[in-house]
């Protein structure tokens, strides 16, 4: 037996290439399987279809469980761009109405990544929103012909009522900067745009579900992941019931057509607010659906800006609705007590300064000072607590104590009420002054003005209806809210916490009776209704703009208050001509649910006036 | 009397180890072609309609093949070998005429429910041959041009035959038996040439898209890769100091020129510098060789020239000979082409299936990519995908082990035949499962082109099966017998 054992050697050779190539195939392989994750998510993209399942969103009632906002479907067009395969162009247009232009306009939109920062051609894009019902069947028996798109069913909103637009607010689709900020939403979809839509969207939205199909290569879906074990069921958001009073609101939306204002109505004892108003409103079913974008600039680009909530945002002199604040800061500082008189001579004159008032008895002291609205009482009183060195040391140091009274009366900061863009008014300090007069350079005199809430002051209508519902309830309020109720969930505690002023309880009494006089016989004489003890304070707010704004607040009934209300009509004059009117109005209707005969010809005045016309403000 | 009875039971001397081996590969393909051909709404492994239902007959068939093959005495392999290849290149050539056309291949014959590939069964047909060929009394190589030519022929005709049924994958696998005419005496330089050359066409190809010195970079690369061959061959094969100095400093010398020519804005054309260079270097070998008279140098001129011949017919051969869905196979391995929905689909989607594998696999029958069918052919050349996503890279590598172990004892078991005809069947058993595991799983893991040849064992398809049991029982039965054999001698 002949045998090479140099030949021999070569299995070495052999047997080594293949253990050669072996560790190449494992260093390739663990590169593959272990070092690179991308493999695991290109074959969940492959095989699963995640397919939303879109919940249906909360409705929106209101205190008395009449619907306002519900859900009506809406079809959207959706493409995965990676399985179109040889689209009939033309067809596809013909059979959605649009040309070809349109639809390429379109795809190009989808395909940019600036509009559409999630695109992918894997996932499943939005090609049409809302389309028509008819569009929808005529789509729907063709939809075989056009692999690749599929119909997602949407919601859109639909109003019961065209009422409380600002209240409300309303859905539109998220933008690039909703989807960074919150990983919920995803290119497409809608979330809440102004009112509890927005400031509720957690609730509101519900949870999305999805469905896990199975696709094979071919695009066929081969049917659920795991028998749909690993699906998750769409929550369905959940119901509003809010605070408002529809009558209420359409009643004060009707008497604030045609003006400029706010009218906000609290419950004083649970601080639910019955009626938001801001004129001019919208309708909110301009902002559903296609047109949306159109309308919504153009409520935008409207000179009297309706989006502009007026009653949350609004910043106003309070003019003389700021007394009853200032008389309780002058009783609880013990710089005057109910016998206190001040002088008024048809004005508060000090060191050449005059502060003009109307005719009415001198000395006065506080009740009648409210029951008139007489300027000077409260000129001598805030220039008594201002000055009062032998208390305060200095002006600055009084001005502070002031205004720490009232902002724990609701001023000045926001009060936090559950939507969104609420301003803050405006309550000066110290340090305002002294960056403007100087340090120790100014007195009451100086300043004199806030002390009838003109000057530097400045309240949001809900902050001044806030105080009205304040001495309502002799002391206390709570943060104002608009929802009542959210289905299945505990009202969060912030919203039903009393909050006390710096103010001693017994001091509201008084003012609240000083407030009284006024209805029965004083400025708000027009609020005296016949079987309602109403108690209110004008307010005739001189301002920069055109004539005086017209304010009143007022609460009802006397001894056990049910609804505290603050109107605000820009540029309409006195209070008492159209303030107390609209409020008394508002009081008798929520309280009685009707307006009595005698006052049928104030209530056709209010819904007929118009104060645009007479407010001499300059048009831009 | 003792050796009557080891020839009557050859189960006593029977190498359980591989047959081990090979129960444990068979049973695992079975069960992989059962996970890649399952469906949602697919019922048992046993059932005969599906892939795996017909995989595990042929697996029963399998093993009653290996059994008879035991059963026939081993004297008889080497006494028919020529008449077994004489009869298969009949089959072969009948093939070519009778079979239908599927998928542009003509080469199964189709028998009534059943259809068999000729191909398969030629494997063990030629390795008898070459067996036979080797073992012939003080048979050797290198003897006489004439062995090589014999030799070759027995490789070469079943190739010829199969390519002119289509079936390029399978043809090529018998180029694996150049790695017997290494181990029984082939120059090793011819490997190394095989390779070099392979080397020449990848880098021809894969650098054919960008431009160097007005010639291709793959071009110019090469023939960077030449000159250095040039050198290199002169020092270390050759040692001829002098030689290696002079071609040395030449090249530097001139490569430092155009380097500098090139600063200043002259740029040669690379054809005409390469030509000039690689040729007076070339003229300068000639001259040695004249006063050497070294077979050594002459080789080193003809690597050098053929290389260059070689660099020049690449283009035409890539463009030319090979079709259109072999270049793009090609050019997706090496990374030029994506094209991720036509030729690079699979290769990609295998990719996926097992690179999704992860560490530990997605679990027996959890794949989505194959269950889904995305991976093509999953049953059958891409069963390893199967492997790959449900087992993990504990499966892949379990698996390879196993081709490894497997092929590393029958390389053992060529060594210690007693006979050439042995050892050579051997060897070409073993170059077999090298060449189908290196290219499988190579272009599986997109590390090959996609060359359609099954993984031995796993890949669905009954020819395959039983033609790697015959390839191996037949060893088996070789083996079985040498101790005998030995004693009778």
């Amino acid at each position: 037996m002949r045998k090479d054992y140099n030949l021999e050697k070569r299995k070495y050779v052999i047997g080594g290439f293949l253990i050669l190539i072996a560790i190449i195939y494992v260093v390739r392989l663990y590169e593959l399987q272990i070092a690179d994750n991308r493999y695991k998510e290109y074959a969940d993209i492959n095989a699963f279809l995640n397919k939303t399942q879109y919940p249906s969103r909360g409705l929106i009632y209101d205190r008395n469980g009449k619907l306002i906002v519900y859900n009506q479907p809406a079809y959207d067009v959706m493409m995965i761009p990676r399985d179109v395969k040889e689209l009939d162009t033309l067809d596809f247009c013909h059979t959605l109405n649009l040309t070809p232009d349109q639809l390429r306009k379109r795809l190009s939109d989808m395909k940019d990544k600036r509009m559409n920062p999630g695109y992918s051609s894997y996932t499943p894009q939005r090609l049409i929103s809302h389309l028509s019902a008819e569009d929808y069947g005529r789509l729907q028996e063709k939809l075989y012909r056009y692999p690749g798109f599929f119909i997602q069913k949407r919601i859109l909103r639909q109003y019961a009522h065209k009422t409380a637009a600002n209240v409300l607010g309303n859905i539109r689709e998220v933008s690039s900067n909703d989807i960074s900020r919150d990983p919920y939403y995803q290119s497409g979809d809608y979330c809440g745009d102004l009112g509890v839509e927005k400031s509720y969207e957690q609730y509101l939205r519900g949870e999305k579900g999805v469905e896990i199909l199975i696709r094979d290569a071919h695009g066929r879906i081969k049917g659920r992941y795991d028998n749909g074990s690993k699906d998750v069921a769409p929550v369905s958001g959940r119901n509003l019931k809010l605070s408002l009073d529809l009558d209420l609101q359409q009643y004060a939306e009707s008497l604030m057509v045609n003006k400029i204002g706010a009218v906000v109505a609290i419950e004083p004892s649970t601080g639910e607010i019955l009626a938001l108003v801001s004129s001019p409103t919208y309708d909110p079913t301009l902002l559903v659906g296609r047109q949306r974008g159109a309308n919504y600039a153009a409520l935008v680009n409207d000179h009297e800006k309706p989006l502009f909530d007026r009653a949350l945002m609004g910043a106003y002199p309070p003019g003389s609705t700021f007394k009853p604040g200032q008389g309780l800061i002058l009783l609880q500082e013990n710089i005057v007590n109910l016998s206190t008189a001040y002088p008024c001579h048809h004005g508060f004159i000090s060191g050449g300064l005059r502060v003009g008032c109307h005719s009415h008895g001198s000395p006065i002291n506080l009740k009648p000072a409210l029951q008139t609205s007489c300027n000077a009482y409260f000129c001598w009183g805030f220039k008594a607590l201002v000055d009062k060195r032998s208390k305060y040391g200095n002006p600055a140091k009084a001005f502070e104590v002031w205004k720490n009274h009232l902002v724990s009366l609701g001023y000045g900061y926001r009060l936090g009420v559950d939507l969104p863009s609420e301003g803050r008014g405006f309550i000066p300090n110290a340090k305002f002054y002294n960056k403007i007069y100087g340090e120790g350079r100014w007195s009451a005199n100086t300043i004199i003005s806030v002390s009838i809430g003109q000057g530097e002051i400045l309240a949001t209508p809900l902050q001044i209806a806030n105080l009205c519902a304040t001495i309502a309830n002799r002391g206390w309020f709570i943060t104002p809210h608009v929802v009542k109720e959210i289905e299945d969930t505990v009202m969060p505690s912030e919203l039903l916490e009393k909050r006390i002023p710096t103010i001693e309880a017994h001091h509201f009494n008084d003012v609240a009776e000083g407030m009284r006089m006024a209805v029965t016989g004083g400025t708000c004489r027009l609020a005296n209704l016949p079987d309602i003890e109403v108690c209110g304070k004008t307010g005739t707010a001189q301002n920069p703009h055109g004539r005086d704004h017209s304010a009143f607040i007022g609460f009802a009934p006397y001894h056990d208050p049910k609804i505290a209300v603050c109107v605000y009509v820009e540029n309409a004059g006195f209070g008492a001509t159209f303030g107390v009117p609209i409020g008394s109005l508002v009081i008798e209707k929520y309280l009685t649910g009707s307006i009595s005969p005698q006052r049928k010809y104030l209530e056709q005045r209010m819904l007929e006036s118009n104060t645009k016309i007479y407010s001499g403000v300059k048009k831009h | 009397m003792e050796s009557r009875n080891i020839k009557e039971s050859p189960f006593r001397n029977i190498d359980w180890f591989t047959v081990v081996i090979y129960l444990l590969l068979v049973i695992a393909g079975a069960i992989s072609i059962y996970a890649a051909s399952y469906d949602f709404d697919n019922s048992s492994i046993f059932d005969f309609n599906e892939f795996s239902g017909k995989q595990i007959r042929w697996v029963f068939v399998s093993l009653a093949v290996g059994f008879i093959l035991l059963l026939i005495d081993a004297r008889m392999y080497e006494t028919y070998a020529y008449p077994i290849y004489v009869a298969m290149v009949f089959i072969l050539v009948v093939t070519i005429f009778i079979a239908p056309d599927i998928k542009g291949s003509r080469s199964w014959i189709v028998l009534g429910p059943i259809s068999i590939q000729p191909a398969e069964f030629a494997k063990f047909a030629t390795s008898l041959a070459l067996a036979k060929l080797f073992s012939g009394y003080n048979f050797s190589l290198n003897a006489r041009g004439g062995n090589y030519v014999r030799a070759l022929a027995i490789i070469f005709i079943p190739i010829m035959l199969i390519l002119a049924q289509r079936e390029t994958g399978s043809a090529l696998a018998y180029l694996a038996l150049f790695f017997v005419l290494y181990r029984e005496g082939m120059s090793g330089l011819i490997l190394l040439a095989a390779a070099f050359a392979v080397v020449i066409f990848v880098v021809t190809v894969k650098f054919s898209e960008t431009v160097t010195m007005g010639i291709t970079t793959g071009e110019f690369s090469v023939f960077v890769l030449i000159m250095i061959t040039m050198v290199s061959m002169l020092m270390v094969y050759c040692r001829n100091i002098m030689a290696t100095r002079n071609v040395l400093v030449w090249f530097v010398g001139t490569g430092v020129i155009a380097t500098i020519l090139y600063w200043c804005g002259v740029a040669i054309p690379g054809y005409w510098y390469f030509g000039v260079v690689i040729g007076v270097a070339s003229i300068y070998c000639i001259i040695e060789l004249i006063k050497t008279h070294s077979k050594k140098i002459l080789i080193t001129f003809s690597t050098v020239a053929l290389s260059v011949i070689f660099l020049f017919s690449v283009n035409y051969v890539f463009n030319n000979v090979l079709e259109n869905h072999q270049q793009m196979r090609i050019k997706v391995t090496l990374g030029l082409e994506q094209d991720l929905r036509k030729a690079g689909y699979n290769v990609n989607q295998s990719k996926i299936a097992i690179g999704s594998g992860g560490f530990a696999g997605k679990g027996f029958l959890k794949g989505t990519q194959t269950k889904l069918k995305y991976v093509p052919e999953q049953h059958t050349d891409f069963i390893f995908c199967t492997i790959g996503e449900e087992e993990g890279f504990i499966g892949t590598t379990t698996v390879m082990l196993l081709f490894i172990l497997l092929t590393l004892r029958v390389i053992s078991l060529a060594e210690r035949q007693p006979s050439a005809f042995g050892r050579v069947y051997a060897y070409c058993v073993a170059s077999i499962f090298i060449f189908h595991f290196c290219i499988n799983i190579g272009m599986v893991i997109g590390l090959c082109p996609v060359i359609g040849i099954p993984l031995p064992f796993f890949s669905y398809g009954g020819s395959s099966l039983l033609g790697f049991t015959l390839l191996l029982f037949i060893l088996l039965r070789i083996d079985a017998a040498r101790r005998g054999q030995s004693r009778n001698f």
